[in-house]
């Protein structure tokens, strides 16, 4: 039943004539229906909305550390690019800054992380995982991905127009997100509109592939752990992103048709009575974004986590300690993330009843979450692990993800949130989460699979290099962040706490920040700086991989159980030589008896 | 195909029947709200009572709902669920909040 | 041609004994449960939250709202018929039905635009004197208000209040000859002047919202029927399963429509 290498290659090569005379350029690249080009084409783009984002954090950073001083060489060319009104002099201005920071939020959640974690691993992984030929809908995924280059297109544009991007942070509460004197919130919410749609018809697409398409002998629990994390995600993007679009339609319907969907009564604006009916609620659009929020969190990381069970499967050369808990964890965790959104809101004044509903749920979500993480580790025991680029990144996304999640338990009680709320320590907190967390278990997917897409390796030596750099300064950004919030510096300010720091010191009031803590911004503000050096050897190494990496000698060059690997090398359109058939488990490694260490799905 | 033509013909009985039962129930909502019940409780509670009871038979012979796979089923029953708890917990949220003792 | 490699296009999966579209349209369905199951609970909280006596009632057609109902209803009806006819292999009662849909689509949106516009051209006045009236003013222009009056430099306008005191006259009946004595009005007097759009009050606002985004929907679902019903009809020749597939799966998507308006009727025109 296994196919050997040469017999899927020339099988492959059969394949590929059947179909390569019809296709041009347009078709096989750009308006391609295949699932693992437009997996690239997410991947693509979204690498270079990850980067994009972070350099806007890079130049907000200087502003953090060295508030009002002219940042060097960017700075004018700043001015020149968007004006003298909002970075006259090379100087970012409050309005710039939170611009900048609304769209650091925006892009690097919704253009950055969601199409990398979920749409381009998903879409080039998950049907090579289950053994089908293309995702249940080509068109569709296809539509998905359009709509989501034009969400992004309208979010980048609106960087350039009068009054400038959205500044509203990224979760544009209302009255002051349709208050602020620029059409950039009305970019914002269209270009959101568009992205929404994208993740809608990409969840529809993944859900109905897993459902149909899995191989024969591809039982539930035979699937990968990669596959369940994406089937919940889907299911997270399809039911909590339509009341976002919801909202979001009210508030674009308050921006342009001025209506008063989220503007209460009375509403004043720069000390002027809003020509509005009034009425409205401000609140319901909090309920509504982070009832979207929420579980936006979950789809950030699970995709990771799955990635992180695949390759720690792959290297520790053992199965996955609690395959079952972790499945019926991933699935808990998905039910849950629905009704704990208001911990975000514990400051809104809501009643102790309702937030001790809230407080509750979010202490029992943490359980599962613990649960993943425990077997995770608990898998590490007794393998004889293989220490490569993708396992390094996966190992370091255990301890960062454990930080990012113990911190969160501060946040999740309401008594200790009033003191933590909407400072730097969230800030450390959720982003040990997505960065450490995310974007090292989506650095170890990009080495890990990189031989499948290419048919060549990574560096390994420049791979750990850009690790080892990554894991130092990236705790070097955020740990100081947690004692900068312990001490009440508050997040989204322009000037980095100065101003707040000098007022609150007045009379020595208590809570006043020290310069020490305000010094800790210059200290972050370089480990930030070095990080995206640190960043120089994985974007090389990428392209220099692509044409000049190792070749790989073999389809399954990790020797790996699962199906993504039984394909030729990059797969062809359709995939598989032979329609697979599955006989096993995901993670039969080292089974005794076995004359190898790993036992393919496919391997009667 | 033709093991179903004659369930086909039966259902086509049951569809006229349904849009009956529609046309009789959008008469009586119109007119059911014509009667003044003196209270906004009943007068929402009936509205709403005969809504359901429509959106049911659209749902459940329409779109063949009555006899879905267990898929479906389950795709629903958890958007049911979601859906409940955005509304409750939203509205619980909006009147609960802190009040000074006395 | 790309399609041809999967499964389950036409013929269901055995353990799950559905074809994919199947599965896709009702996912979609789900989303979108939760797109206006969030609007609707938006609704019950702003009137729930509005403060008392602010909500209005029966600012809408209630004729015109059931007889779009019934439209509806109606286009429901025959878009499974229309399904069933394929079933029996019946194409031309097919093309009847489907026909009887799209027709329905359309008058449909011809009432809500022409319950639209009515809401456009009637205006709340309110003058320097704090009298407030509500009523049609003279030519029955549409989205006018005070800025722009100034902006014409129009001196007065003649203006039609409505005859019910209650302030909240259905356009339809107004038309039909409630209207008291027109009278004049200087511009210089007015200091507000505003007409019935999702601006004016929260009520209107998620009427317009709702509604319009239902309307969307209807024209959106009628675009495919017709799609399917006209330039891909060719595709019962060769697969016919594949096109009834089509049709039901459509079929689903219209009857959601009509759910979601079986809901919105009562909410929005009566309570
Ligand atoms: C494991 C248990 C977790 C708990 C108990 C938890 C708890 C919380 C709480 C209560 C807040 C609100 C803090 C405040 O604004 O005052 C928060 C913020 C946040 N969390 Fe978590 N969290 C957890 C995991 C995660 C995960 C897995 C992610 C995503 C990858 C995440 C991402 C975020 C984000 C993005 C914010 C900030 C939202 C904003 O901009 O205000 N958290 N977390
Ligand atoms: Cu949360």
């Amino acid at each position: 039943m296994q196919p050997t290498t040469k017999e899927s290659h020339h099988a492959a090569e059969a394949h590929e004539e059947h179909h390569h005379e019809e296709l041009g350029f347009l078709r096989k690249y750009i308006f391609s229906t295949d699932h693992k080009v437009i997996g690239i084409q997410y991947g693509i783009t979204g690498l270079a909305f990850l980067f994009f984002g972070f350099c806007l954090m890079l130049l907000m950073r200087w502003q953090i550390a060295y508030p009002g001083r002219s940042i060097p060489f960017f700075g004018p060319l700043l001015e020149r690019m968007l004006g003298s009104d909002v970075a006259g002099g090379g100087v970012m201005s409050a309005n710039l800054y939170n611009s900048f920071g609304a769209m650091h939020g925006t892009i690097m959640v919704f253009l950055a992380i969601v199409p990398l974690a979920f749409a381009a691993f998903g879409n080039y992984v998950v049907p090579l995982m289950i053994g089908a030929p293309d995702m249940a809908f080509p068109r569709v995924n296809m539509a998905s991905y359009q709509s989501y280059v034009l969400g992004s297109i309208i979010m980048v544009v609106s960087f350039f127009i009068p009054g400038g991007a959205a500044q509203a942070g990224w979760t544009s509460y209302s009255p002051l997100a349709t208050s602020i004197d620029t059409n950039g919130q009305t970019f914002w919410l269209i270009g959101m509109i568009f992205l929404i749609t994208s993740s809608l018809l990409g969840a529809v697409n993944f859900i109905a592939t897993i459902i149909q398409l899995r191989a024969p002998g591809m039982t539930w629990m035979r699937l990968p752990f990669f596959v369940w994390a994406q089937f919940v995600t889907a299911f997270l993007l399809l039911l909590a992103f339509p009341p976002l679009e919801a909202a979001g339609v009210m508030q674009l319907m308050d921006k342009v048709a001025h209506t008063s969907f989220f503007l209460p009564t009375g509403l004043s604006v720069s000390g002027q009575i809003a020509p509005i009916s009034g009425g409205g609620s401000p609140l319901l659009w909090q309920h509504l974004f982070w009832f979207l929020g929420h579980p936006e969190v979950y789809v950030l990381i699970l995709p990771a986590m799955g990635i992180v069970c695949e390759i720690i499967a792959n290297n520790t050369r053992k199965p996955i300690w609690g395959y079952k808990s972790l499945v019926y964890s991933v699935l808990a965790i998905g039910f849950i993330s629905f009704i704990v959104w208001a911990h975000h809101m514990y400051l809104t004044g809501m009643g102790t009843k309702i937030s001790t509903f809230f407080q509750t749920t979010t202490m029992i979500i943490s359980i599962p979450s613990v649960i993943i993480l425990t077997c995770m580790f608990i898998s590490l025991w007794g393998g004889s692990i293989r220490f490569n680029t993708p396992m390094l990144f996966v190992l370091a996304f255990l301890p960062m993800f454990g930080i990012g999640g113990l911190t969160g338990l501060p946040l999740g009680f309401n008594f200790s949130d009033i003191h933590l709320h909407d400072t730097y320590y969230v800030i450390a907190h959720f982003h040990y989460v997505v960065a450490p967390g995310t974007i090292f278990a989506l650095f170890g997917g990009v080495y890990y699979w990189f031989p499948k897409i290419t048919g060549r390796m990574m560096n390994e030596w420049w791979g750990k290099v850009h690790f080892w750099l990554s894991l130092v300064f990236i705790n070097l950004v955020f740990q100081p962040m947690f004692a900068q919030g312990m001490a009440g510096m508050l997040r989204r300010m322009s000037d980095g706490g100065v101003n707040y720091s000098m007022a609150q010191n007045q009379g020595g009031v208590i809570g006043g920040l020290s310069d020490a803590m305000i010094h800790l911004n210059v200290t972050v503000s370089h480990a930030a700086w070095a990080l995206g050096l640190a960043q120089l050897p994985f974007i090389i190494n990428f392209f220099w991989s692509i044409k000049n990496g190792r070749k790989v000698t073999s389809d399954n060059p990790w020797e790996s159980t699962t199906l993504e690997w039984q394909t030729p090398t990059p797969p062809p359109h359709g995939n598989f030589a032979h329609a697979p058939q599955v006989f096993r488990g995901p993670y039969e490694y080292s089974v005794p008896g076995k004359p190898r260490d790993f036992t393919l799905q496919n391997e009667a | 195909m033709s093991h179903d033509a004659h369930d086909i013909q039966k259902s086509v009985r049951r569809y006229l029947i349904v849009f009956g039962a529609l046309l009789v129930g959008t008469i009586l909502t119109v007119a059911v709200n014509a009667v003044n019940f003196h209270s906004i409780a009943i007068t929402v509670a009936v509205a709403l009572f005969i809504a359901t009871i429509k959106a049911f038979l659209v749902a459940g012979y329409f779109m063949h709902l009555i006899d879905e796979k267990k898929m479906i089923y389950g795709i629903l029953a958890s958007t049911g669920f979601f859906f409940i708890g955005l509304m409750w917990l939203t509205i619980w949220a909006m009147h609960d909040f802190p009040t000074l003792a006395k | 041609m790309q399609t041809e490699i999967l499964p389950y296009i036409v013929e269901p999966r055995k353990d799950t004994g559905l074809y994919n579209a199947k599965v896709g349209i009702w996912l979609f369905l789900a989303s979108e449960v939760m797109l206006f199951g969030a609007l609707f609970s938006s609704y019950i909280l702003l009137r729930v939250g509005a403060a008392e006596g602010t909500w209005p009632h029966h600012l809408l057609n209630i004729p015109l709202g059931t007889i779009n109902t019934l439209v509806l209803i109606c286009s429901s009806v025959t878009v499974v018929m229309s399904w069933a006819s394929l079933k029996l292999n019946q194409w031309s009662k097919y093309k009847f039905y489907q026909a009887i849909t799209i027709l329905c689509a359309l008058i449909f949106l011809g009432i809500k635009s022409f319950e639209y516009t009515d809401k456009f051209t009637h205006y709340e006045v309110v003058l320097k004197n704090g009298t407030s009236m509500t009523g049609h003013v003279e030519g029955s222009p549409l989205f006018l208000n005070l800025n722009k009056l100034k902006a014409a430099k129009t001196e007065s306008i003649g203006f039609h209040p409505d005859a019910h005191a209650s302030g909240h006259a259905e356009g339809a009946k107004g038309e039909a000859g409630g209207h008291g004595e027109g009278m004049k009005i200087a511009t210089a007097d007015i200091t507000k002047l505003e007409c019935f759009g999702p601006w004016h009050s929260t009520y209107l606002a998620i009427y317009f919202t709702l509604t319009g985004l239902h309307a969307l929907h209807v024209f959106a679902g009628a675009c495919v029927i017709f799609a399917i019903w006209g330039p891909l009809a060719g595709l019962w020749k060769k697969d016919p399963e594949r096109y009834t597939n089509r049709v039901e799966v459509s079929g689903l998507f219209w009857h959601f429509v009509d759910l979601v308006w079986i809901f919105l009727f009562p909410v929005l025109y009566l309570l």
